[in-house]
């Protein structure tokens, strides 16, 4: 029953993309969207299942291939962490199909794209759903081809183009080290399933083994390799760039990649493995410090940036930072807990702008925005809903997850603990300022946009309008309601077997002990933003323009976005251009080319030429050549002898 | 004086039916004049199919005579029913041709028919003495056959040529049978067998050897021995050329591997590297000359140079599948040469014939199936799979890289051979493509008659479909390899 929730997607996909054609749009969109919805329903009733009846269990589907010790079975591992994960791609990749059937009523390849959102979400659930590292891989790289395909969507624009190869190939990256990853711990185990490495686990402590010439401790080696692989696809620090640009694919594709599913599953997959990383401290004090200084890193990139959709991209990047500290100080029910809301909100705050950009006729600059609360006031409010859960303000989703997780940090009482708490504190500052900036800018002060983009405004249909409300009510109310259930006091029996916690520190217990001020400390941070935001946008409109005036070195710092594309692009795509254009002038034409083919060709006719010159049509010449062949023949044997 | 008895003809039955019927049909021809060449030349034809009949009915048992200098077996059976079919092919092709050319002379088919003696005589030969009667035989026909058109030029140029080398290549061969004998004491194939069986040999017989090879080397057409071929070719009559490309070709090379593996067998180590000297020098030659060359009848000159070369593969190998790599290749060869000649018989413009490649362009337009079949043929020749040309290089091949374990050069012989190939697909892949896609010239008379039609289409067909039923051929060559290869 749980394996129909994971392959319907799958089907209709194949239904959609395949018959598109024979069925229509209207069939395509029924398909996809029905599918989903069904999943939906049976992924409801599984987290049930699951995280309060604890029916955990495995499905073994097929054995995929066996090669001498190297065996991978097809199986389908649900437990709590699955379930959750599951829930979460279902719930929102149908909002998002719903959705897609009004955002993309006008586009002329509606069943290719409702094709590829269904195959999207069959890979993720795939990668949730493995049980060994090999299929969790195929699920990985599954979600990278689906996310390529659905980035450059719009194939006949360049910049769409480019922003698909940028995050494919900024992926290949992480994705090398989560295969060397994988390579380490089945060089290791012995095996690549879950079940086995685990159980193994605790001997593999304090082990070291040899890479790259030097002796390392094997497990932090192997996790940090893995952790690679998890900045890779969820844009922490150093991977992040593709992220950002990957909003040229429609909104719908933000939504459900960018900011609900793909993007965290880094967090899932390290996750999964506590039962490793909690032997590989140096590790998980890596992982903490990547993604507290990501957190802080894209709030401050976010502040300044006038592309409604690149705003929330970088806000996205900031929220995955915190949950990986969440993760570096052990507290992964926490990560998990703010993944899950995080999902509800962040998909929100995405579909909404998509309704934005739909009402201002495809205007994605803030700039030429403005004054428009009063024309889609349902839009408005469900932007004012998710930025609330955003910013974390008390009984919104994210106020009870992002506190758990900056509490867990304080609570763990080391030195990366601290660095990730007072980080996380100053942007969850700056993340009430860029919510509430992009809230002002978009919807209140005069209008902006010409006069005919204005008279066009307009409030989105149902079937838009429907998926937001359904998110909304999860940004308000998912945190509240699972807080006992995942970081509270049933956070044991909810979770099973499924996450990992070393006996030695109890990261949740210690969350819920630390100081008082603690706990106060970001709701106040996030109220100080969101005045902040009131005073410099509405109050006196000028501040912005001045303070940038005044910090114009800091502003263009994180205007350019701290310079990492410049970076990249020196460092890395430049000489790989020179090094493309050597190998095909010099190493391809001239080489290659010159010596090979046409070089071959040509000594051929030259030789050719002179073998028919040899024929000269005398015979005393001929008569000569045969005496030469028998001179040399016998020489030769007359040389062999001597 | 020792009493000697009559030897026993039977084995010789065919060649002896040859002689006889020639010399009638020389007296018929003398007496009815040039009026009879038709009649000629069915009635040797009808002969030729006789003799043949008489190879095929004496089937593979070895059968010694005059004395231990003649043999007959298995693999002499099968040489000599390759070239009573070329010889047939030649007959056939030279009555049409010389009738249109005003050259009907009944002296054609008469002359085919002692050269054919001569190579029966050849592949049967046990015997230095015996191997050098035959030798001569046949190629004082060919010399008469070369300068056949005595009134033009070309033709009595390539006459002349062919005799004037050819004598030169008799004279080393005789100076290495003269070699051998001094050093062995014998000229029997059998006893030079067991005699150069023991030891090192000694240096004359070495020698022996290589002008031997050379004087083989020679009528085989391989490089460096080879010059004649291209002038020689290009200046004879087309039938003419036709019937050295077939037939001759064949007698020497089962010539020159019964020589080399029955006497000079337990030397194969020595001998082996003029083989493979040689077999290179021609693959590779005959690859690149070739691409040069206008005239299609040098073209196929050079051509067979390259195949002779692939076919010493086989040989150079030394091993009963080696042997039967060259016979199945030579077998083979006979197809697809004597269906290429035909096509160049073909070739004629207001009734004068043509030689040029060139003038076959746009040959598909005009004449489909015509092009058809000699897109077939150069396909087959370039060694194209399923054509019938790339089994008689796949079985070469294949002898020697399974020799290879042990003889390392032959890798290397496999190596050039394929490479080799590669270069002369290009020349043959060319003649498709001007056939096919550059523009036609003035079409091509259509005033052959059915005989030449018949052997293109019968040629085409085995080369086309020879992988559909290879059983024949391959079990044939392989029992004659096997009478040759003992043990």
């Amino acid at each position: 029953m749980f394996a129909v929730a994971i392959f319907l997607p799958l089907l209709a996909a194949v239904v959609a993309g395949f018959f598109g054609r024979w069925i229509g749009d209207r069939g395509a969109q029924i398909v996809t969207c029905g599918g989903l919805l069904i999943s939906m329903l049976i992924s409801w009733w599984m987290l049930y299942a699951i995280g309060f009846q604890q029916q955990a269990q495995t499905v073994e589907l097929f054995t995929w291939m066996a090669s001498g010790s190297f065996e991978v079975s097809w199986a389908l591992r649900f437990d709590t962490l699955t379930a959750v994960m599951v829930f979460v791609v279902t719930t929102v990749s149908a909002m998002v199909h719903v959705y897609s059937v009004g955002y993309m009523s006008h586009d002329h390849s509606i069943p290719r794209f409702m094709a590829y959102l269904s195959i999207f979400t069959f890979f993720m659930l795939m990668l949730v759903t493995a049980d060994n590292f090999v299929q969790m891989f195929f699920g990985w790289e599954g979600v990278g081809v689906a996310s390529y395909l659905l980035i450059g969507f719009w194939y006949d624009r360049p910049s769409a183009n480019a922003a698909a190869m940028k995050a494919f190939i900024v992926n290949r990256v992480g994705d090398f080290g989560f295969a060397l990853g994988i390579m380490a711990i089945f060089f290791l185990f012995g095996t690549v399933s879950f079940d086995a490495v685990f159980q193994a686990a605790p001997q593999m402590a304090g082990k070291t083994f040899q890479f790259l010439g030097m002796e390392v401790d094997a497990l932090t080696t192997a996790c940090l390799l893995l952790f690679v692989g998890a900045m890779g696809k969820s844009a922490q620090l150093g991977l992040h760039t593709w992220l950002p640009d990957a909003m040229e694919g429609p909104t719908p594709v933000s939504a459900l990649i960018h900011a609900a599913t793909m993007v965290t599953a880094g967090v899932f997959m390290l996750v999964r493995l506590s039962p490793v990383f909690e032997y590989a401290p140096a590790a998980l004090a890596v992982v903490t410090v990547v993604g507290a200084s990501t957190a802080i890193f894209a709030a401050t990139v976010g502040m300044t940036q006038f592309d409604i959709k690149r705003v929330i991209a970088y806000s996205t990047c900031s929220q995955l930072g915190y949950m990986f500290f969440a993760i570096g100080v052990s507290a992964y029910q926490a990560a998990i807990f703010h993944l899950m809301t995080h999902a509800f909100f962040k998909a929100l705050l995405f579909l909404g702008a998509g309704s934005v950009i739909h009402a201002m006729s495809d205007e994605q600059d803030m700039r030429r925005m403005g004054g428009i609360w009063r024309l889609i006031p349902t839009t408005y409010a469900m932007m004012w809903i998710g930025s609330l859960a955003l910013a974390g303000l008390p009984f919104f989703a994210g106020f009870y997850s992002k506190d758990i997780i900056l509490e867990a940090a304080y609570g763990a009482h080391s030195g990366v603990g601290q660095y990730a708490f007072w980080l996380g504190i100053v942007a969850a500052l700056l993340t009430a300022f860029y919510s509430w900036r992009l809230i002002f800018l978009t919807f209140h002060g005069k209008p902006r946009a010409n006069e005919h983009v204005m008279a066009h405004v307009h409030e989105s249909p149902p079937v838009m309008i429907g998926p937001l409300v359904v998110l909304a009510l999860g940004a308000v109310f998912s945190g509240w309601l699972a807080y006992e259930a995942f970081v509270g006091h049933d956070h044991k029996a909810f979770w099973g077997a499924a996450i990992f916690v070393a006996e030695r520190h109890d990261p949740l217990e210690a969350a819920h002990h630390v100081p008082g001020w603690v706990k106060l400390l970001p709701i106040f941070v996030a109220v100080a933003g969101i005045l902040v935001a009131w005073i410099a946008y509405i109050l006196r409109p000028g501040l912005p323009e001045a303070t940038a005036e005044a910090l114009r070195p800091i502003h263009r710092f994180f205007f350019n976005k701290w310079y990492f594309d410049e970076l990249y692009d020196r460092l890395f795509v430049r000489p790989a251009f020179y090094l493309g254009r050597g190998l095909w002038k010099t190493g391809d034409g001239a080489l290659i080319d010159g010596v090979g083919p046409d070089g071959v060709a040509a000594a051929t006719r030259s030789l050719s030429v002179q073998a028919s010159r040899l024929q000269s049509g005398y015979v005393y010449h001929y008569a000569f050549a045969m005496l030469i062949g028998v001179v040399v023949l016998v020489s030769w044997y007359l040389y062999a002898r001597i | 004086m020792i009493p000697v008895a009559f030897p026993e003809l039977a084995p010789a039955l065919p060649e002896i039916l040859l002689a006889v019927g020639a010399m009638a049909l020389l007296m018929f021809g003398v007496f009815s004049g040039d009026r009879s060449s038709r009649t000629v030349s069915w009635l040797s034809v009808l002969l030729l199919i006789l003799a043949g009949i008489v190879v095929a009915a004496g089937g593979g048992a070895e059968r010694v005579t005059f004395f231990g200098a003649f043999v007959s077996d298995a693999f002499s059976s099968f040489a000599k029913m390759l070239i009573l079919l070329g010889s047939v092919v030649a007959v056939l092709l030279g009555a049409d041709q010389n009738e249109r050319d005003g050259q009907a002379r009944f002296e054609y088919p008469i002359l085919i028919l002692l050269a054919t003696l001569g190579m029966l005589m050849m592949v049967s030969a046990n015997d230095l003495i015996a191997l050098y009667l035959g030798l001569e035989l046949q190629s004082l026909a060919l010399y008469v056959l070369a300068a056949f058109r005595r009134e033009t030029v070309r033709s009595t140029e390539a006459g002349l040529k062919y005799f004037v080398l050819g004598a030169l290549s008799s004279c080393m061969l005789l100076y290495g049978a003269s070699l051998i004998y001094g050093f062995a004491g014998t000229t029997s194939f059998d006893v030079l067998a067991t005699t150069l069986q023991q030891g090192e040999p000694a240096i004359g017989v070495i020698f022996g050897i290589v002008f031997l090879a050379a004087g083989l080397a020679f009528k085989v057409s391989a490089v460096p021995f080879h010059m004649w071929t291209p002038d020689v070719y290009e200046g004879a009559p087309t039938p003419v050329t036709a019937f050295f490309a077939v037939a001759p070709k064949v007698a020497a090379v089962a010539l020159f591997v019964r020589v080399m593996i029955e006497p000079l067998g337990g030397l194969v180590d020595e001998w082996r590297q003029i083989i493979v000297f040689i077999a290179i020098a021609s693959m590779v030659l005959g690859a690149f000359a070739a691409i040069n060359q206008t005239n299609i009848k040098r073209l196929m000159a050079y051509s067979s140079i390259g195949h002779v070369g692939y076919a010493l593969v086989g040989l150079a190998a030394g091993t009963a599948s080696g042997v039967r790599g060259v016979l199945i290749y030579m077998a083979i060869y006979i197809f697809m040469t004597a269906g290429t000649f035909a096509i160049i018989l073909c070739m004629r413009q207001k009734d004068r014939a043509v030689e040029g490649i060139a003038d076959l362009a746009g040959l598909s337009r005009q004449r489909p199936l015509l092009a058809l079949a000699l897109a077939i043929f150069m396909f087959s020749m370039a060694g194209i799979p399923p054509l019938a040309g790339f089994f008689s290089k796949l079985y070469v091949f294949m002898a020697a890289i399974e020799a290879a374990r042990e003889v390392p050069i032959l890798y290397v012989l496999a190596i050039v051979g394929v490479l080799a190939s590669v270069v002369g697909a290009y020349y043959y892949l060319r003649i498709v493509k001007i056939m096919y896609f550059d523009e036609p010239t003035e079409g091509f008379d259509r005033t052959v008659s059915g005989e030449v039609h018949a052997i293109i289409g019968v040629s085409a067909l085995v080369t086309m479909f020879f992988f559909l039923y290879p059983a024949p051929l391959l079990t044939a060559a392989a029992t004659a390899a096997a009478a040759l290869v003992k043990g």
